[in-house]
């Protein structure tokens, strides 16, 4: 292995990562609200719960690569989408990647709500109720932080696998990490160095994302540790 | 039996020294050829492209048959993607590649060239109602980079037209390195993987103009009904490099004897050029 080259091929790839990071950072931002109407939805009506059913059934079961194909490719096929107002945005790669990525995180994310809303004890609900708070601040108090700690977990994954998926925005001409990567390797046919390099950016990522998460959910694991550790915490 | 930690470490090593062995390049073996594996695109029309029932057509797929009667070896023909194919001739993923690759300096350093079988110019297509109405130069003959006072002047014309604007082009092609070296400064190069998305976001209005080889764009521009035209000069020569031939590795010299032998009867007796004028509608042969 040409530790020159590698030398060399760091810093062109380490130029996609702000990409990378915007990518990821606004479809979670962008997936979170959508998971949060989904709940929203779902607790409305009986409708409304076959509509968010309805919507996490086809983002999660179709290819994320083929929900970016249809709208990067797909929606512009349709002159009256090239009419619309909204098309000095879908014109743009950017923005079509990110649209793709957040209405699949939010499909994921809002099952990983929900499973932190259901493991959510009766017992504490009831107490709650017996002195006397009101919905929202049950809502508040007790139900969403109790909620937001069972799920930490699961969407700590989610996470670093939007982190992930964000490579798949290459397809539609972006020049994150994996699109300069894929430029530089038909250029240079050098396969092996420049995506392990690559490879080791995402793992170094991800890596930094998943002990962050560990420490946040210690941290609002406050019974999980000794009686010493608590003292001093 | 116990099964312990280090029976799957046992277990792990054989796997891989089983894969290393089997990866091994196999070319001290068969210097005989029975079969030649070619990898193209399938996706560069008129070239290369898949048929409705998913055989590969295209002036290549015939000129490979004609190539293996010749040579009396069984060819075969295999659809990979563009962006890797160089690095899978070389691993030994396939023996040949015939994807309208371009000869040019760089690629010599990694694999050898056998002698081209076509060469055309490069240049511009727009949408006839598009951003870009028309470009200087259309229907001049094609400018060789050789004769710099001339090629300054084209790009300089195109340069006005095109300032500013976005052109689409196919990731690490000699188009991409046209732009890159004389158009850099004045406009936005976006790249793609695949050539035909460069001509559907054309279509839809995402890019101003994609630079590609003039056969690719003729017929593309012919699918279109005259809503997408060439414009603006043709180049050629320079870092377009001398034509395409058929990419083989640097370690099969007999290989390229045989296609060259093959080629040049092709060229020779005209097959060649009944092929060109079947798939491209003009004569791109190159002198014999």
């Amino acid at each position: 292995m040409d530790i020159a080259f590698i030398a060399q091929i760091f810093p062109k790839l380490l130029a996609g990562l702000p990409l990378t990071l915007l990518l990821a950072v606004l479809s979670l931002l962008g997936g979170g609200l959508i998971a949060l109407g989904l709940s929203g939805l779902r607790a409305s009506s009986w409708i409304g719960a076959r509509v968010a059913d309805f919507y996490v059934y086809i983002f999660r079961g179709t290819p994320l690569l083929i929900q970016i194909f249809l709208i990067y490719y797909g929606l512009a096929q349709f002159p009256a989408v090239r009419h619309s107002v909204l098309w000095p945005l879908l014109r743009e790669p950017y923005v079509c990647a990110v649209l793709a990525l957040m209405l699949n995180d939010g499909a994921y994310t809002s099952e990983i709500l929900r499973g932190g809303l259901r493991a959510v004890s009766t017992g504490a609900i009831e107490a709650a109720r017996v002195s006397g708070m009101t919905r929202l601040t049950m809502l508040r108090r007790i139900v969403l932080p109790l909620a937001f700690r069972q799920a930490l977990p699961a969407y700590g994954a989610e996470i670093t696998s939007m982190v992930k998926a964000t490579s798949l925005a290459s397809v539609v001409t972006l020049m994150e990490i994996t699109g300069i990567a894929r430029a530089e390797v038909s250029e240079t046919y050098r396969a092996i160095e420049i995506f392990l390099c690559a490879a080791a950016i995402y793992l170094v990522l991800v890596t930094v994302i998943a002990r962050a998460v560990d420490w946040l959910e210690q941290h609002l694991s406050p019974y999980r540790r000794p009686t010493g550790a608590r003292s001093l915490a | 039996m116990t099964i312990t930690r280090s029976d799957f470490l046992k277990l792990g090593l054989g796997a891989a020294a089983g894969l290393a062995l089997g990866a091994a390049p196999r070319s001290a073996a068969a210097k005989e050829w029975k079969v030649i594996r070619v990898a193209t695109e399938g996706a560069f029309p008129p070239y290369n492209m898949h048929a409705p029932d998913g055989r590969l057509i295209g002036l290549e797929p015939e000129l490979l048959q004609e190539l293996s009667t010749r040579m009396g070896v069984k060819c075969e023909m295999i659809a990979q993607a563009w962006d890797g194919m160089i690095a899978g001739l070389t691993d030994g993923k396939y023996d040949a590649i015939m994807d309208a690759v371009s000869i040019t300096p760089k690629r010599e350093e990694v694999i050898a060239f056998s002698r081209p079988y076509a060469s055309a110019g490069s240049g511009f297509a727009i949408m006839k109602e598009g951003s870009i109405k028309s470009l200087p130069g259309t229907g001049a003959p094609r400018v060789p980079f050789a004769d710099e006072a001339a090629a300054k002047k084209a790009i300089e014309e195109l340069a006005k037209p095109l300032a500013g604007k976005t052109v689409a082009v196919q990731v690490a092609t000699i188009q991409n390195d046209v732009l890159n070296r004389y158009f850099k400064d004045i406009l936005t190069i976006r790249t793609y993987p695949s050539g035909p998305d460069t001509f559907l976001d054309l279509k839809s209005g995402r890019v101003d103009a994609v630079m590609a080889s003039q056969i690719n764009i003729q017929a593309t521009a012919k699918k279109s009904n005259g809503e997408m035209i060439q414009a603006g000069y043709l180049f050629t020569g320079g870092l377009l490099g001398v034509g395409s031939a058929i990419g083989l590795r640097k370690g099969d010299p007999e290989l390229k004897e045989m296609f060259d032998k093959a080629l040049k009867a092709v060229i020779d007796d005209g097959t060649l050029k009944k092929l060109a004028l079947k798939w491209f509608e003009m004569d791109i042969t190159p002198a014999s």
